[in-house]
């Protein structure tokens, strides 16, 4: 191996096809579905579920689908780029939308967590309908109206009753559970504890069908951007489901041992660089437009002077590409580490915490600094502002991701650094 | 080999990175505070710092040199590692790279077979250059010193600062503006022989930072130097494209220097007790190491993507150019929370975050000096 940044032909040959889908077919849609919240591209999204089979997200949770192989022999390892793959297919997806991408049908985060702690017979049965001809989407369901990033406070309950677990509880901020639950034939991911008692240990995923009597969608959510994308709170109430949907082990065998917990947690090790790539690609697309009207002003960006002697406008522009350009290298380096069977999950709260902030920044300055341009809703600068925040905020809020990081790099246990 | 992306050196990458890492951490470290304070740098630092091979290495063997090829990647791995131990020492190190990687880049055949075997030796050999000059609104691209073209001859003159180790070195790669108002395409690069008439070198400079490396003003009083020492002869050289070389290696060194302070502060934060527990088990001191830990990280994979795009005879300078700004922005902010970390006892000098910070700011003004 070397150190190389150049992406395979074969990475290169879908890089642009997805940039060609996602300028033509994606970005002209981009205000239409902002300005007509809760709606969704249905042709768009057809095209999409015929084309990509399993959709942009199909890309979460690939992880694990080649770990089994790994298991049986020992042989030499092939160099993959799966996760690299999708952190690259997503950028510029994002590039064209941030909102209509987030609506595209697949597994999602749900089918992530499926894949990653699902059996083979729970595998087959919750995630072969998405290669189907109809766009369906998988959701998850973790945040409750008062446990957010602090998911170990989860107060939603799962009791065995004989061959059923019942469920009762409130979830919100379900990305995708209109879509999956209501637009087609998807489900969710729900996590609710079998035993307050045990804390996180007792914490477990439950796969919960769409129609399943006892949910309900309560609201959708009217949000600052993505707006294409549904965003739903559901009740449980007396909500019963198969047993056998539970995925992992029912068991809460120590308090001190969060093994299932940790192990649908580490789905995250693998999600946070791909929305850290969808930041990137929203920041990506606002640095395009400025460098574009700059150049249709004639104004060139000078590049080797000396900051003392640059414009704030030149400082400016410089800053947003280093800060782009290191948010995309540390997500390629989480991804790339992953790809290769190594420990990321440092590297991956790095990438999203330096992606969220600097394409929260990059098109809060990039608004400001095209004036009027910015500000109107003739373009699109002001909606990818909205639009981005999201990155800072979903999957672990920037400030969750400090709190990783500085928990790896100091060696402390989350007792020691709360 | 498959083409793919990956973030793995390679062997001799990894031999490099651990011999230059080891000899940093054995004979720089423990060396750094007395060398600021003395202002001098013990000998047997530099010599067994020679001993790493690190120019010699880049210089094929028919300039007697025993390297394969310049790999500007490998040398940003080593300076990382340089910086770590120790600023001054790093740059006076390696101040002979830039009059040596300039002539293997760009010098003519002539210039290889003359300047080359000088640095392919056993004992460490001094070499200078003059690139940064004593204005406030200083810019490589707006050179003021001039060398106009005088018959066979060079006339050069103008001011120069930061000029490295020149009254320890036998020549001094002197950049001049040939077609002044050209921007960078209207510099050029004079190999010129240490005490040439008109050459006036002053008393060694006292910096803020970096303040065990000689550096020196030099003033050009119509000095005069044959036409052949212009660095490619008659085609010149491409001023930019060294000058991109030189700040991939500053901001490596950046890198490196900060990856120290940053390493400092980790173990302070985890040691000090503050109200019963150690002050990185709170957000506010824990969240500063977790934002300079993710600033290193950035700030060394830009420098290794520029460094790469010149292995691969890509465009590079733009790339370089941030990455410069970029390291010597993050360099400041993370020694400054070194300072800030440790509170009073970070602003005394029995530490040494406070070495770290005054260092840090130099590399905005830093240019040239060192190369890659």
């Amino acid at each position: 191996m070397t150190i190389d940044f150049e992406l395979s032909p074969r990475l290169k040959a879908t890089k642009n096809m997805i940039h060609m889908f996602a300028e033509s077919a994606v970005r002209p849609l981009a205000r239409q579905y902002d300005e007509n919240e809760h709606e969704k591209p249905w042709e768009l999204l057809a095209m999409v579920q015929k084309f990509m089979g399993g959709g942009m997200a199909g890309a979460f949770g690939t992880q694990s689908k080649e770990k089994k192989e790994e298991g049986a022999e020992p042989k030499e390892k092939k160099p993959r780029e799966t996760n690299l793959s999708g952190a690259v297919t997503i950028e510029e997806i994002f590039w064209g939308d941030a909102g209509i991408a987030l609506s595209f049908p697949g597994p999602g985060l749900g089918g992530a967590a499926v894949q990653a702690s699902g059996t083979p017979e729970q595998k087959e049965k919750f995630l072969a309908r998405f290669s189907g001809d109809k766009p369906v989407w998988g959701a998850m369901a973790i945040t409750e109206p008062e446990a957010g990033s602090d998911t170990a406070n989860i107060k939603t309950t799962a009791v065995l009753d004989g061959d059923e677990w019942v469920l009762n509880g409130e979830k919100i901020f379900v990305t995708s559970g209109k879509s999956a639950l209501e637009d087609s034939e998807g489900f969710v991911v729900v996590w609710a504890t079998v035993d307050r008692k045990a804390g996180r240990a007792g914490i477990k995923p439950f796969v919960v069908e769409h129609g399943t009597p006892g949910m309900q969608i309560t609201k959708i959510e009217d949000k600052l951007g993505i707006r294409c994308s549904d965003t739903v709170s559901i009740s449980f109430m007396d909500c019963r489901i198969p047993k056998d949907n539970i995925l992992g082990s029912p068991e809460v065998v120590d308090k001190t041992k969060t093994e299932g917990f940790k192990k649908a947690m580490a789905t995250f090790d693998a999600t946070r660089p791909l929305v850290a790539a969808m930041a990137i690609g929203v920041g990506r697309a606002a640095l395009d437009f400025i460098k574009q009207t700059l150049s249709q002003e004639g104004i060139e960006i000078r590049y080797g002077i000396n900051p003392n002697r640059m414009t704030s406008l030149e400082r400016d522009i410089m800053q947003m590409e280093a800060d782009l350009k290191a948010a995309r290298l540390l997500t390629w380096r989480a991804v790339w580490m992953l790809d290769n069977g190594l420990r990321n999950d440092l590297q991956a709260s790095m990438a999203k915490a330096k992606a969220g902030s600097a394409v929260t920044r990059i098109t809060q300055k990039a608004v400001e600094l095209m004036g009027p341009l910015g500000y109107s809703r003739e373009y699109l600068l002001e909606k990818w502002m909205r639009d981005s925040k999201i990155n800072d905020i979903f999957e672990g809020t920037g400030q969750i991701q400090l709190l990783v990081t500085a928990r790896r790099i100091l060696g402390f246990t989350r007792e020691q650094l709360k | 080999m498959k083409l793919m992306v990956s973030f793995e050196m390679d062997e001799e990458q990894k031999m490099v990175q651990e011999t230059v890492s080891s000899f940093a951490a054995d004979l720089m470290q423990p060396a750094m505070r007395e060398a600021d304070e003395t202002e001098k740098i013990p000998e047997e630092v530099i010599a067994k710092g020679w001993e790493l091979g690190l120019l010699g290495g880049c210089i094929p063997e028919e300039y007697e040199g025993f390297g394969e090829q310049l790999s500007a990647l490998t040398n940003v791995i080593a300076m990382e590692e340089l910086g770590w131990g120790d600023l001054s020492m790093a740059m006076h190190l390696m101040a002979p790279s830039v009059l040596a990687i300039s002539v293997l880049d760009q010098g003519s055949e002539e210039q290889k077979k003359q300047i080359l075997p000088a640095f392919c030796g056993e004992e460490y050999k001094a070499a200078s250059c003059a690139l940064v000059e004593p204005y406030y609104n200083f810019c490589p691209s707006a050179m003021r010193m001039t060398a106009e073209r005088d018959g066979e001859e060079y006339v050069i003159n103008g001011k120069k600062c930061l000029v490295t180790l020149a009254k320890e070195s036998e020549n001094m790669l002197v950049f001049a503006a040939t077609s002044p108002g050209m921007g960078f395409a209207g510099v050029d690069a004079f190999i010129v022989p240490v005490g040439t008439k008109g050459m006036e070198i002053g008393e060694k400079e006292k910096n803020m930072g970096i303040k065990a490396l000689a550096t020196y003003p030099v003033e050009f009083k119509d000095c005069r130097v044959p036409a052949a020492c212009r660095l490619g002869e008659d085609d010149g050289c491409d001023f930019l494209r060294l000058l991109s070389r030189s700040r991939l290696a500053l901001a490596a060194l950046a890198v490196g220097m900060s990856r120290r302070a940053l390493e400092h502060s980790r173990d302070y934060a985890t040691q000090r007790i503050a109200f019963g527990e150690p002050i990185g088990s709170r957000q506010a001191i824990a969240f500063m190491i977790a934002e300079m830990a993710i600033e290193v990280d950035a700030t060394r994979l830009l420098v290794w993507e520029a460094a790469w795009r010149c292995d691969k005879n890509m465009d590079f300078e733009k790339e370089a150019a941030i990455a410069k700004n970029y390291a010597a922005d993050m360099a400041m902010m993370v020694c400054d929370r070194g300072v800030q970390i440790m509170g009073g006892h970070g602003y005394v000098r029995d530490n040494p975050v406070e070495l770290w910070f005054r260092n840090a700011r130099g590399f905005a003004t830093f240019e040239g000096m060192v190369m890659v």
